[in-house]
């Protein structure tokens, strides 16, 4: 209950406009699914939390997500973080040394992906279905425009990026997760790694049946720094010049402090 | 337990940045050195970005300067003159220096030359330090004692205007030497995260020839202030200095040096540069390879501002 009320407050105050719109949109677009596939075909789905505070401790969370859906098919479960940039660098050799030779810039790609579902993605749904609805590494727009890069080239920069991401547990790959508990329960659990992005997390589940999504419910998850640890980041982005002068401060005081001791000592 | 670091934007064991920095304080106390030019490699080695590492070591320079000033200028070790001028060269090369490192930063060079930097720096330092320990070690047993050397030599660098006279140091030299020593060290200093006191305090004695007991209170005034221009200029342009992260190491290192100047006092100065120099061309070593090493990846991840 409490945590509920935090996730609404948060929701209320903390989430910009542009992704309380994406929200609202995909609400939108999944309740498009209800309306029209008004017989018994409703998908239910919640999250443990909603909200994922980046406290002094964090080092990675699991969200547990739990649904039902009361008619037979297969479920796709994606978690997709708010796009951002990446800049990939490729390492050369000059004179003996490995160094940075050239970059590629990825725009607007998520920054978190991960897919849970009951059955190879390829086998329970369309590939039509899946570039719809930006469903699995092919479609969320890892691909460079034709001006930046081409051909094999263009490939290996998007296979490089993926790998990375992978890596860094940034995206994950396809796994078959999703346990049925009797005929309509089902539940999935997705990892958040300790340097997950911060921002509005869309979770999106798809009820599916011969390849055809017949319904969709998309809840967001709030990836956010608490506490002190926020606090001391904005304040370092936003009053830069002030931070420094009180890590000096900081510094000159624990420096004279060591003198103190160092002197009793 | 882990520690989330805000700016750094990564979790680290705690136990390990206290041991870290205790680490790192004990043999900064046994050889009387710094230790940023340790620290800042061993911060990389975990996974601090490199930008992160060299402005959060800065700041922590500021606060090991200060704990060793007061005992010099107490003692009157401090050429303030010569430290003014020194000041006035570093205030100028760190300010360059860290435009530089925001450059570099953008062509995504930064880890490269700091990398280089310390190669080439440290590791030229460190084989001297460790020839002249392996020498001096080799003399002693050979003639039963050090012999002394010359005091200082007189290079064309003597020849320059504007000389003035540093009473303290009983010198007679032209304040573009000092102003020069001090514009590379501060440049140095934004780069690679140090104080800067390995370059600085053999070209005191080398090239200005200021007696020796003045120059370690000199450099450590003259680091303070530059330690400090660098952290607000990372502050402030590059939001790079984690203060949760500096005052973990710092909390190490003040007790890990306490516990190292007590052991260095026991030990023979010929074997200490002769350690010391064997350490610091292992960390440049270590660096260097990884260098010259293919990585098992050439494409890595930088996220974009």
């Amino acid at each position: 209950m409490i945590s509920l009320v935090i996730s609404l407050v948060h929701r209320l105050f903390s989430v910009s406009g542009i992704d309380v719109l994406k929200v609202l949109a995909a609400v939108g677009f999944s309740s498009f699914f209800v309306l029209s596939a008004k017989e018994s075909k409703a998908i239910e789905a919640d999250l443990s939390s909603h909200l994922v505070a980046i406290t002094a401790g964090f080092s990675g969370d699991r969200i547990l997500l739990f649904g039902s859906i009361n008619s037979p098919g297969e479920v796709i479960v994606v978690v997709r973080g708010p796009d951002t940039d990446f800049k990939v660098q490729r390492k050369g050799q000059v004179a003996g040394i490995w160094m940075n030779t050239a970059s590629m810039k990825f725009e607007s790609v998520p920054s978190f992906y991960s897919i849970a579902s009951t059955g190879p993605i390829e086998e329970i749904s369309s590939s039509a279905t899946r570039a719809l609805n930006a469903i699995g590494f092919d479609n969320i727009g890892l691909e460079l425009p034709v001006t930046k890069a081409a051909g094999k080239l263009a490939d290996s920069w998007k296979d490089a990026l993926l790998r990375n991401l992978l890596r860094s547990g940034n995206y994950q790959l396809e796994n078959a997760e999703i346990v049925f508990l009797g005929e309509h329960l089902f539940r999935t659990e997705f990892e958040l790694p300790a340097n997950v992005p911060t921002g509005t997390y869309s979770v999106s589940v798809y009820h599916l049946r011969d390849g055809q999504i017949i319904d969709a419910r998309t809840t967001p998850l709030t990836v956010s720094k608490i506490g002190v640890e926020a606090e001391i980041y904005d304040y370092a982005h936003l009053h830069s010049a002030m931070y420094g002068v009180i890590a000096i401060v900081i510094a000159l005081v624990s420096g004279w402090i060591g003198h103190l001791i160092f002197r009793k000592g | 337990m882990q520690i989330y670091l805000p700016i750094a934007e990564i979790s680290v064991d705690i136990i390990l940045l206290l041991a870290m920095g205790g680490g790192v304080g004990l043999l900064s106390g046994i050889f009387g050195v710094g230790g940023g030019f340790l620290m800042t490699p061993i911060l990389i080695f975990v996974g601090v970005p490199p930008a992160v590492a060299v402005a959060t070591q800065a700041n922590n320079v500021i606060a090991s300067s200060v704990s060793g000033v007061f005992a010099h200028w107490k003692r009157g070790n401090v050429d303030f003159l010569m430290g003014w001028i020194l000041l006035i060269g570093g205030f100028i090369g760190s300010t360059l220096g860290v435009g530089l490192f925001t450059f570099l930063k953008s062509l995504g060079q930064i880890d490269l030359v700091i990398n280089l930097s310390y190669v080439i720096f440290l590791g030229t330092i460190g084989l001297l330090m460790m020839l002249e320990g392996i020498k001096a070690v080799f003399r002693r047993r050979k003639s039963g004692g050090a012999s002394r050397g010359k005091l200082h030599e007189h290079n064309w660098f003597h020849g320059l205007p504007l000389k003035m006279r540093f009473r303290k140091s009983r010198l007679y030299i032209s304040a573009l030497l000092p102003f020069g020593i001090g514009f590379f060290v501060g440049v140095l200093s934004a780069i690679m995260g140090v104080g800067g006191g390995f370059i600085l305090v053999p070209a005191m004695i080398y090239m200005l020839g200021m007696p020796t007991a003045m120059v370690i209170g000199t450099s450590l005034f003259q680091i303070i202030f530059v330690a400090a221009n660098v952290t607000f200029l990372q502050a402030a342009q590059n939001q790079t200095v984690d203060v949760v992260l500096a005052l973990l190491l710092l909390v190490g290192s003040v007790l890990g040096a306490q516990v190292g100047t007590r052991i260095g006092a026991k030990m023979q100065g010929d074997w200490l540069r002769l350690l010391l120099g064997i350490l610091v061309v292992m960390v440049c070593g270590k660096l260097f390879l990884d260098l010259l090493i293919e990585p098992a990846d050439l494409y890595a991840l930088e996220m974009a501002e």
